[in-house]
């Protein structure tokens, strides 16, 4: 009998799984083909952006000055052992550009902007915002979760972009200006390797596959959450979590289709 | 509302910027796309481990990079194609090109030497005396060889 509760028991998972993939996918269709409102959505975008991306600019800015200054340091010691530190533009640019970049910024930016959209969706859920809002005939996935959504997709190829930038500058104040690579080796042996549509287009896209897989996360966590204290809490940790997660397997489903030209 | 539309507009310049800097002064697109030349041909036996996007030096001066490379069926040779910067206009016709390596483990280049014609290059002409790159597997199997050859006549006048 026991067995037979236990088989049960995985029968029920199952089935709640799959219909939670299936309602996050039509929440998702739902979301995007909400959008074409462009008077009207243009503010609240622009108030989004403005909490997702403009408030995360901090903390990215600062990881990546010393996410360069370390790959900077980490590299001029191994590459002295070569005599090849003039090399270290191509480490660190190459780096930064194709993986810390994208990886680093989607999963900083699944903590800072990530979780709280899960918890400010799941809060209004909770206090049944999104519910009297449907009584006043205004659509919450129009007014609450496409405007988010948007605003996190675009926001993160921008931080990503920067993060790259801020991380090679930080590679240049440690690498030309404290270990004494000489500055024009420096930035023409990274121009020399660095291509654009292998390596920074293709950073860019991927940044971009990251925005909308945490965005989508996030939200759908907030908007699909237990309307209780506890379940909100749940659902801001599973936010994290699984965006986390997804991000990095994703970053390797992604560099092996770009390298191995699926 | 004012000052956000402004420090979003503001974070939305940065990320361009940060993309323009990524894409011209990190990947150095910018060379390569405005820079006008002239393509020029040669032909090699063995080009080693050349590389497109190799650059084409004279007298240590980067005057071009490498543009294509492939085999020519009739002769079995290497026909390599690059490009010169449209500056670089001077170049006799009958200059030699070789492939030579960046220090020991260095990445292979073309290096011209400069003939004494007065005909210059220019686009679609072939570069006709040309030196082909320095395999190290072969230069030690000539090398031991004549050891062996060495060992073997010295063995036999004792």
């Amino acid at each position: 009998m026991s067995a037979f509760a236990w088989i049960r028991r995985l029968g029920h998972w199952g089935l709640n799984c799959c219909a939670r993939v299936g309602r996050a996918g039509i929440f998702l269709f739902l979301t995007i083909f909400r959008f074409p409102r462009p008077v009207r959505s243009f503010p609240l975008l622009v108030e989004q952006i403005y909490v997702e991306g403009v408030l995360s600019l901090s903390i990215i800015v600062v990881s990546g000055l010393f996410i360069g200054m370390v790959v900077g340091l980490q590299g001029y010691n191994t590459l002295s052992k070569f005599n090849a530190t003039q090399q270290l533009g191509n480490l660190i640019a190459l780096s930064v550009v194709r993986e810390l970049g994208p990886v680093v910024t989607a999963l900083l930016f699944a903590g800072r902007a990530g979780s709280a959209l899960t918890a400010e969706i799941g809060l209004m859920k909770a206090t049944e915002q999104l519910a009297s809002m449907e009584m006043m005939g205004i659509d919450p996935l129009w007014r609450v979760i496409s405007p988010r959504f948007w605003a996190g997709v675009i926001s993160l190829p921008m931080l990503a972009a920067i993060f790259s930038i801020v991380a090679i500058l930080g590679g240049y104040l440690i690498g030309v200006k404290w270990l004494g690579v000489d500055a024009g080796a420096f930035w023409n042996n990274m121009q020399s390797s660095v291509d654009f549509k292998i390596d920074v287009f293709n950073g860019w896209i991927k940044s971009c596959v990251f925005g909308v897989v945490v965005t989508w996360i996030a939200v759908f966590q907030g908007y699909d959450c237990e309307p209780t204290s506890e379940g909100i809490s749940r659902a801001t940790t599973h936010s994290v979590v699984y965006a986390s997660l997804i991000v990095l397997g994703l970053d390797f489903i992604l560099t092996t289709m770009m390298m191995g030209g699926w | 509302m004012r000052f956000i539309e402004i420090v979003v507009g503001l974070f939305m310049m940065a990320g361009l910027i940060a993309f323009a800097m990524l894409a011209l002064k990190v990947s150095g697109l910018s060379t390569e796309l405005t820079q006008p030349g002239y393509v020029v041909m040669a032909y090699f036996d063995n080009v080693g481990d050349l590389k497109i996007r190799a650059p084409v030096t004279l007298g240590g001066v980067r005057i071009g990079q490498i543009t294509d490379i492939q085999l020519d069926d009739t002769n079995y040779r290497a026909k390599v194609s690059f490009r010169i910067n449209a500056s670089e206009n001077k170049i006799p016709e009958d200059s030699s090109a070789s492939i030579f390596t960046a220090g020991l483990l260095g990445s292979n280049y073309i290096s011209i030497s400069p003939g004494y014609d007065d005909v210059f290059l220019k686009e679609g002409s072939t570069i006709q005396s040309t030196h082909s790159a320095l395999i190290l597997e072969n230069l030690i199997g000539q090398f031991l060889f004549s050891i062996n050859k060495q060992d073997k006549s010295e063995g036999k006048s004792k």
